[in-house]
């Protein structure tokens, strides 16, 4: 660790506070349906929008139409996307004339896209034409970060409201998502990408002389215009299959600040928007402390774990003041790399500038623990919001408990039933996780992807079932996941990370819409106060702890205490 | 349920329209007027022809020329497609090892390359650079360090004096912003260029 590592982590992660709040307040705008400065240019297309699709703007949904509409929408965009991966090769720009995608891997992609996850069995180089990468997978970068973020806003109406019925219209808040928000700053982002030497072309390749004489085929493509939503939206599916780590997608320091800035700019601001909403916006900085709080502490032990490095490297000679730089690229080092690794799993991006499988065993397993939380610090754009809503309405469960008088939060009495659905939308996490991952371990045939003998074998499958149901995205990617066994249970477990969460969520949300607002009675336990801060914070850790602590000893953690003893597979 | 079709497939189709095609296109092309050279991948010519890209590191085999990181690329074996075989800076194929740190693999091919180091004659403690693979197999920048142990052996084989080809990579080096922001690296097809340069 050196003060110029530190220093490079806290100029990020300070740019991404100082965004906070004027990103936030002006989403609260956006879908408190207020003008704002882009009115003038995108409102006649917001409306056009409306009128060609039959979507009557004032006419708002319960929790129930709200979901299926949601969810119509999810399996068109399924169903779109499955043909033009199955079709591509009769499709325009495929400068490379790639073949068709196979059934069960055009089946992993599709949901993998569309449940804002974007964990890639494939290689894009080698797999994606620029036809699926932009009118495919990036349309969905977009729609999928647009689906979660208006989710995350039927649930900040439900706190909102007064004895409410209706949660929003889910066809305005994901067109305003996506016209007032996603769209503009990924075109501010793309630019400033490009600049940094992030190609944008449609060619598919050129062809280079190397000095030495041998003929170098690079691919190019179309990359900073997807780059920018990947990042911005948290979808993370890289152009090619080293993601941002590739020199093309991520070319410097400068490029790695706005791709980290990115990725955490949206999901830290929802929750000021949050606060906004609700009427209180110290409540969102509560929460904003909460998961900024987690991410540091995470950043504190990557960065020492990597920076400790591998001993049994620099007992070979390598200089230790190296650290671990297998998997890791010169121009970010060890610092930005563990920022990278936090940030990314801390949200739903998933997107890696260094390769995980490669880290050291903590370096590894914080990004999965992170995951295994519920992908909540600061989370997905959305499902980040939401999620840390669900886990508040847990701790004030449990501090009711404590004081034995009915839990509140924001002014709604939370009773028995609210409870019951959060915990369902919690527990579909480790059904997902370790039930496949248990069934992985002894399957032959999905034990022969593994690239890692011993424990870290173990690691390599729970972090692809932890990825996946967390609708991550990042991998320990020395597993090949592109066999049918894969790709189909690890699209289940995006489908039960993304709908099986969100249905008990929504109900949930619908009945606590319903509730009297009281205003803060004298008793009512603070919610944003420290004492919250701290309590919640516990609360994440003993259940995500609680959880999954049996399978990280047998992974991670005693790869860690062999590494130490000597021990090589 | 059905009400909720037309707006689905409407929207479906208008967002595909504009963020899918009109969106990327539309950068596509003000990148080709604002950055051209960026945009088309930043390629580097010598006497008019491609010779790299300032981005993607290649592979430098020969002892005339500094050597990059080594890479974990690969690429289809040409006796049998369903197999990989090595292929260094292959930059259509973008990989890291994705080796663990208990990996007998890693231990090996780093204590194969110590030994390769320790016969050129380097001694202390290796940069950790010269002997790890790159996340992406295509990592264009190796550390100062790396480059200034690299300096007398490929003078050398040039027949230059030792301190020009040291003030070359000095000369090369690029600095943190600041002091403190980004990594002090060393681009090796830049420096192997001006290597080339020098007569």
């Amino acid at each position: 660790m050196t003060l110029a590592g530190w220093l490079q982590i806290g100029l990020i992660l300070g740019l991404v506070a100082l965004t906070t709040r004027p990103l936030g307040l002006y989403m609260a705008r956006v879908f408190s349906g207020e003008r704002n400065f882009l009115s003038p240019v995108l409102g006649p297309v917001e409306r056009a929008f409306y009128r060609l699709a039959g979507v009557a703007p004032e006419r708002e949904q319960n929790w129930l139409s709200y979901t299926i509409a949601m969810l119509v929408f999810s399996a068109a965009g399924f169903a779109s996307l499955y043909a033009i991966l199955r079709l591509q090769a009769f499709l325009p720009f495929n400068p490379q004339h790639f073949d068709n995608v196979p059934p069960d891997l055009a089946f992993n992609t599709a949901i993998s896209f569309l449940t804002n996850t974007n964990w890639q069995a494939y290689s894009g180089e080698t797999t994606m034409s620029n036809f699926s990468q932009m009118a495919g997978l990036a349309v969905h970068n977009f729609l999928s970060a647009a689906t979660g973020v208006a989710l995350a806003i039927a649930v900040t109406r439900a706190f909102a409201r007064h004895s409410a019925t209706t949660l929003g219209n889910f066809w305005v808040d994901m067109t305003r998502a996506t016209l007032y928000v996603f769209l503009p700053v990924s075109i501010l982002i793309a630019l400033a990408f490009i600049a940094t030497g992030v190609p944008q072309t449609l060619a598919g390749s050129v062809d280079a002389t190397t000095l030495e004489g041998a003929k170098q085929t690079i691919a190019l493509g179309p990359m900073a215009s997807q780059e920018a939503i990947k990042q911005f939206g948290t979808n993370g599916g890289g152009f090619f299959n080293a993601n941002a780590a590739h020199p093309f997608e991520n070319p410097n320091a400068w490029a790695n600040l706005l791709q980290i800035w990115a990725l955490l700019a949206v999901a830290f601001g929802l929750l000021v928007t949050f606060g906004k909403m609700v009427g209180s916006e110290k409540q969102g900085w509560a929460l904003f402390k909460i998961a900024g709080l987690v991410l540091v502490g995470a950043v504190v032990i990557v960065y020492a774990a990597e920076s400790i490095g591998n001993p049994l490297l620099t007992q070979l000679g390598l200089d230790p003041a190296g650290g671990n730089l297998e998997g890791k690229e010169t121009r970010f080092g060890l610092a930005l790399s563990s920022l990278y690794a936090v940030a990314t799993t801390g949200t739903s991006c998933g997107g890696v500038n260094a390769m995980m499988d490669s880290f050291t065993p903590i370096g590894g397993l914080v990004p999965m623990f992170l995951m295994q939380l519920g992908v909540i610090t600061p989370g997905g754009v959305g499902s980040g919001l939401y999620g840390l809503v669900v886990f508040a309405v847990i701790t004030v469960f449990i501090a009711g408990l404590m004081v034995g008088r009915t839990p509140e939060f924001l002014g709604k009495k939370i009773e028995s039933r609210e409870v019951k659905l959060a915990m369902l939308a919690v527990l579909i996490l480790p059904l997902s996780i370790l039930g496949f991952s248990a069934v992985a371990a002894v399957l032959p045939s999905s034990l022969s992807s593994l690239a890692n003998n011993g424990p870290h074998g173990l690691s390599e499958i729970l972090y692809a079932y932890t990825s996946a149901t967390g609708n991550n995205g990042s991998a320990f990617a020395g597993l090949n996941a592109n066999t049918p066994w894969y790709n189909v249970t690890l699209g289940i477990a995006m489908i039960l990370g993304r709908f099986g969460y969100v249905a008990p969520l929504m109900a949930m949300a619908g009945s606590i819409a319903a509730k009297k607002k009281h205003p803060g009675s004298l008793g009512a336990f603070p919610t944003d106060g420290g004492l919250f801060v701290g309590l919640m914070i516990g609360v994440i850790l003993i259940v995500g702890g609680l959880q999954f602590f049996p399978a990280l000893a047998l992974g991670p953690i005693v790869e860690h205490f062999l590494m130490f003893a000597g021990k090589t597979f | 349920m059905l009400a909720h079709f037309r707006p689905a497939v409407v929207l479906l189709a208008l967002f595909t329209l504009l963020t899918g095609l009109a969106y990327p296109l539309a950068m596509t092309g003000i990148a080709s007027v604002l950055f051209p050279w960026q945009a088309g991948g930043s390629l580097i010519l010598r006497d008019g022809k491609v010779v790299g890209s300032a981005l993607i590191g290649q592979n430098f085999a020969s002892a005339r020329y500094f050597h990059p990181r080594p890479s974990a690329t690969g690429a289809p074996d040409p006796k049998d497609p369903s197999k990989t075989v090595d292929a260094p800076y292959n930059a259509d194929n973008s990989s890291g090892s994705n080796l663990g740190p208990t990996s007998k693999a890693l231990i090996d091919r780093v204590k194969t390359g110590v030994a390769a180091r320790r016969a050129e004659g380097w001694t202390g403690p290796l940069p950790a650079d010269a002997l790890t693979t790159s996340a992406s197999g295509l990592d264009p920048d190796i550390s100062p360090e790396n480059a200034l142990l690299q300096a007398s052996d490929v003078a050398r084989a040039r027949g230059l004096v030792a301190g020009t080809v040291r003030n070359l990579v000095l000369a090369q080096i690029q600095k943190p912003w600041m002091g403190f922001f980004g990594e002090p690296r060393v681009n090796v097809l830049k420096l192997n260029l001006a290597l080339d340069g020098l007569k």
